[in-house]
């Protein structure tokens, strides 16, 4: 039963992280209707430049500050810059150019900090954690932590404050949010930001588990895209919903069922069993459309 | 997506000309084995497998707007049939062209009977699902007697028949083009008709497409099977010319380059399919002869650069380009 | 005295097709003005063309600035607000959210406040479903909210179209007399769009009278509604 216990609680330590990327992707998806292949990329190299810092010798949490700033800043710096040019392209086209990012950063991420894979800190404790007769890994709990202090603000700046509510009118009207002055470019440019910092923070809280190399994030991303699935990409509370779930399943299945080898493929199976049931995901909205 | 069917112009002097183009070019593509060396001859092979593949994949995606990033898989099923038939039963290679054009049919056409229930980005996890899962089945201990587990199978390089005096990366180049010829030719009939309307109707206006009586879910289905039968004709013809295949060679990256090569190329275009192909053989080595440091980078730079220049692939803007020349030169331009 | 807005020479196109052909027309501050004319005649095209939201080529003045080359999110902090052609109803967002979007470039937060009392005053069924998801609400009330967020603003002049589109007549007679009142209490000028054209001509002190993208009738309201042309093709009698 303590194995079990703690199979879950690791599943929902790794499905926090999954939760937050698959928040990412949902937001952007929202705004412009695009999933971004690059979000897992972007969260590495910023997780790169936290480990820049803080082997610069800045202490931890003013690195983790900083680094989801820069995450910010770059992220805004790649809607207007790469993005913006193709709004307007065919779905497809802009995939194709999410693809060229993932494959840059991924390429840079490489020729600067070479392959090998490094430890990243964490900024928890090393000694587990009692938790009435169970012990717990103390990292896995601060970045359920972390993760729920994430989405509590952002659920926060959406719902309570002018620019939150300016960027959901922009993901769902852009004509009539310009008609009441809402500049939406920037509002998508912030999109941005905000997702790529989400995903910076993923990254910090990841590392430490799975070591840091270039292609950390890829599995990752995939989990996430599935969790955004699952639970409906059109909902936030969904997808984070749908990133716990899928971290769970996801380690119960590789410690009980069948094994690491085939767990990747397993669970991706059972996800599209469970879509095929019901395709807009567990807590999707049904598009009812009018012809 | 919207990608508007090229708009055929006058049909009997396109014919006329463009038939000389096609003879043309085809006397060209004949002769470039003696042209150049014999590994140049062994990529511009693999062009003619990729075309194959692109083509199939644009069948579904393109022109029927079912979005796949797993078609790799089926590449793999194509590629491994052929391997096991020669290396297990010693079947000759011309033999298992058809019989894996013949499994990913059926195998295609199942995988399409449920993700009939998906659409969009649903449908893109689906396909992925099945991209990333294939390398991990190809590896499966119960499966190791036929697939020969993360070894892989060798197989052996044809020979030229006939003692025809080329050698055999010369042959396979012949073999390749021959069988990507039938394979263009049945494409063409089949998209330029009932069929290829059919598929473009339910990818742009699919309710209305079923009001007006075409069997959605049929031509959806069909769409993957014959999707999946051009790709694993793709993978058969590519494990003969690699002579060699293995779980790994058949990831998920695979899957992404197709996708990738369609969009470059063109998508619902039966061009785009040789575009697309010659980009994603050739333009990887390019980024790697610029930098040897970081040629992914290079390459993805590359991808931003051709969808800013081109957004609806290359045969968009060769059809753009066409319009152009033709409104300049009042309609007498090239057909 | 010039007028708030002075339209000349209006061109517009969508692509390759063109939409209007040389407009002039011209709104007195304080006054309701109606453009008139059938489906297709151009009359939407003519308010997006104000907002900078379609191509266009002419000259647009507003109380004595050129304004035919500002963005559609800067046109409405000059004092233009637009209930566009459909409602424009931010349909997953709540009946007050809506409202607040219609304050966004507004900075005198507490007169805001007061705007929602002042708003829910003139249409108490908002402030009823003022928790409510918008896109729940009846196409009358929608029309209601539409009219709403944009006097959230506390417009200048306002761009109103085809508010009385599939709605039964007597809300449409509700919104109108909202107009009025709120045309004479608070000087808001308005540009009226309608198909209607006896009940916006009851409405509208000035009219003008578009047929494929060009004016071809002018005058006050009643000199277009004695016009024998006017009368039968228009208003049906």
């Amino acid at each position: 039963m303590d194995a079990f216990l703690n199979q879950v609680f690791a599943g929902l330590a790794t499905g926090g992280i999954y939760a937050s990327l698959a928040l990412a992707l949902v937001m952007i998806y929202q705004a412009t209707h695009h999933v971004n292949f690059a979000q897992g990329e972007i969260a590495m190299f910023a997780t790169y430049i936290a480990w820049t810092l803080i082997n610069a010798g800045v202490p931890y949490w003013p690195a983790f500050f900083l680094t989801v700033a820069i995450a910010f800043v770059l992220g805004v710096l790649i809607e207007r810059i790469i993005v913006r040019p193709v709004e307007r392209a065919p779905v497809l086209s802009v995939v194709v150019v999410f693809i060229g990012l993932l494959v840059i950063f991924n390429s840079l991420a490489g020729w600067i900090y070479t392959y090998t894979i490094k430890v990243f800190p964490s900024p928890f404790p090393k000694e587990p954690v009692h938790l009435g007769s169970h012990l717990f890994s103390a990292h896995q709990i601060g970045a359920v932590g972390v993760t729920l202090v994430v989405l509590v603000l952002l659920y926060a700046f959406f719902r309570f404050t002018p620019l939150g509510l300016a960027m959901r009118a922009a993901a769902q009207n852009p004509d009539s949010s310009r008609l009441v002055g809402i500049r939406v470019g920037w509002m998508l440019a912030l999109g941005w930001g905000l997702a790529a910092s989400i995903g910076a923070i993923a990254g910090m809280m990841v590392a430490p588990t799975v070591y840091l190399d270039p292609n950390m994030m890829a599995g990752i991303l995939l989990y996430a895209f599935a969790s955004a699935l699952v639970g409906g990409i059109d909902n936030p509370g969904g997808a984070v919903l749908g990133g716990f779930i899928v971290g769970v399943l996801e380690n119960l299945l590789g410690a009980y069922v069948i094994g690491n080898e085939l767990k990747l493929a397993f669970a991706l199976v059972l996800i599209v069993g469970v879509l095929v049931v019901r395709p807009s995901g567990l807590f999707g909205r049904v598009h009812v459309t009018r012809v | 997506m919207t990608i508007k069917p090229p708009v055929s112009a006058d049909p009997s002097a396109m014919n006329k000309n463009r038939i000389i183009a096609l003879v043309a070019l085809l006397l060209i593509v004949c002769a470039l084995p003696f042209m150049v060396s014999n590994y140049r001859t062994f990529q511009l092979t693999l062009v003619l497998v990729y075309a194959i593949a692109l083509l199939g994949l644009n069948i579904l995606t393109g022109y029927n707007g079912q979005i796949s990033l797993g078609h790799g898989a089926f590449y793999a099923i194509g590629a491994y049939v052929a391997a096991i038939l020669m290396d297990r039963f010693g079947v000759p290679y011309y033999l298992t062209v058809p019989v894996a054009g013949v499994v990913c049919l059926a195998a295609g056409f199942l995988f399409g009977l449920p993700a009939l229930r998906l659409e969009g980005l649903y449908l893109a996890l689906a396909t992925f699902a099945l991209g990333v899962s294939m390398p991990q089945v190809l590896k499966e201990k119960h499966l190791e007697h036929w697939t020969g587990g993360v070894q892989g199978i060798v197989i052996i390089k044809p020979d030229p028949p006939f003692g025809l005096p080329i050698n055999q990366d010369q042959w396979l180049y012949y073999f390749t083009l021959a069988v990507l010829l039938v394979m263009f030719l049945l494409g063409w009939n089949l998209l330029r008709g009932r069929v290829g309307r059919s598929l473009v109707a339910i990818r742009d206006q699919p309710i209305a497409a079923e009001a007006m009586g075409v069997n959605s879910a049929l031509y959806k289905s069909l769409a993957f099977g014959v999707s999946a039968m051009y790709t694993g004709v793709a993978g058969a013809l590519g494990a003969i010319a690699v002579q060699f295949v293995a779980p790994d060679s058949f990831n998920i990256f695979l899957s992404i380059t197709f996708l990738v090569g369609i969009v470059i190329g063109g998508l619902a275009s039966i061009p785009g399919a040789i575009y697309g192909a010659i980009f994603i053989q050739f333009v990887p080595n390019i980024a790697d002869q610029i930098s040897k440091a970081a040629p992914w980078a290079i390459y993805g730079v590359f991808l931003i650069g051709f969808m800013y220049v081109m957004p609806t692939g290359v045969a968009g803007a060769v059809r753009i380009a066409w319009a152009r020349i033709k409104r300049k030169t009042g309609g007498a331009g090239p057909t | 005295m010039a007028a708030l807005l002075q339209v000349s020479g209006l061109h517009a196109a969508y692509g390759q097709t063109r939409v209007l052909h040389g407009i002039d027309f011209a709104l007195e501050e304080g006054s309701i003005t109606a453009l008139l004319g059938a489906n297709g005649a151009g009359k939407t095209t003519t308010l997006r063309a104000l907002c900078n939201m379609v191509q266009t080529t002419g000259a647009i003045s507003y109380a004595g600035t050129r304004i035919e080359t500002r963005a559609t999110e800067d046109i409405v902090r000059l004092g233009i607000a637009h209930v566009p052609d459909g409602r424009g109803t931010f349909v997953n967002l709540s009946t007050e959210e809506n409202l607040r979007l219609g304050a966004y470039v507004r900075k005198d937060r507490r007169a805001v406040e007061q705007d929602f009392e002042r708003i829910y005053s003139y249409f108490p069924r908002l402030k009823e479903r003022r928790h409510q998801q918008a896109g729940t609400l009846s196409g009358g009330e929608q029309q209601m909210l539409a009219v709403s967020r944009a006097l959230m603003l506390r417009p200048r002049l306002l761009l109103l179209d085809e508010p009385s589109f599939g709605l039964a007549p007597l809300i449409v007679r509700e919104i109108f007399d909202i107009m009025r009142a709120i045309n004479q209490s608070e000087k808001v000028s308005i540009l009226l769009v309608e198909q209607n054209a006896a009940m916006a001509l009851d409405l509208a002190d000035h009219a003008y009278l578009i047929e494929t993208g060009r004016v071809v009738l002018s005058g006050t309201s009643a000199e277009i509604r004695s016009n024998d042309a006017v009368r039968r093709s228009y208003l049906g009698y």
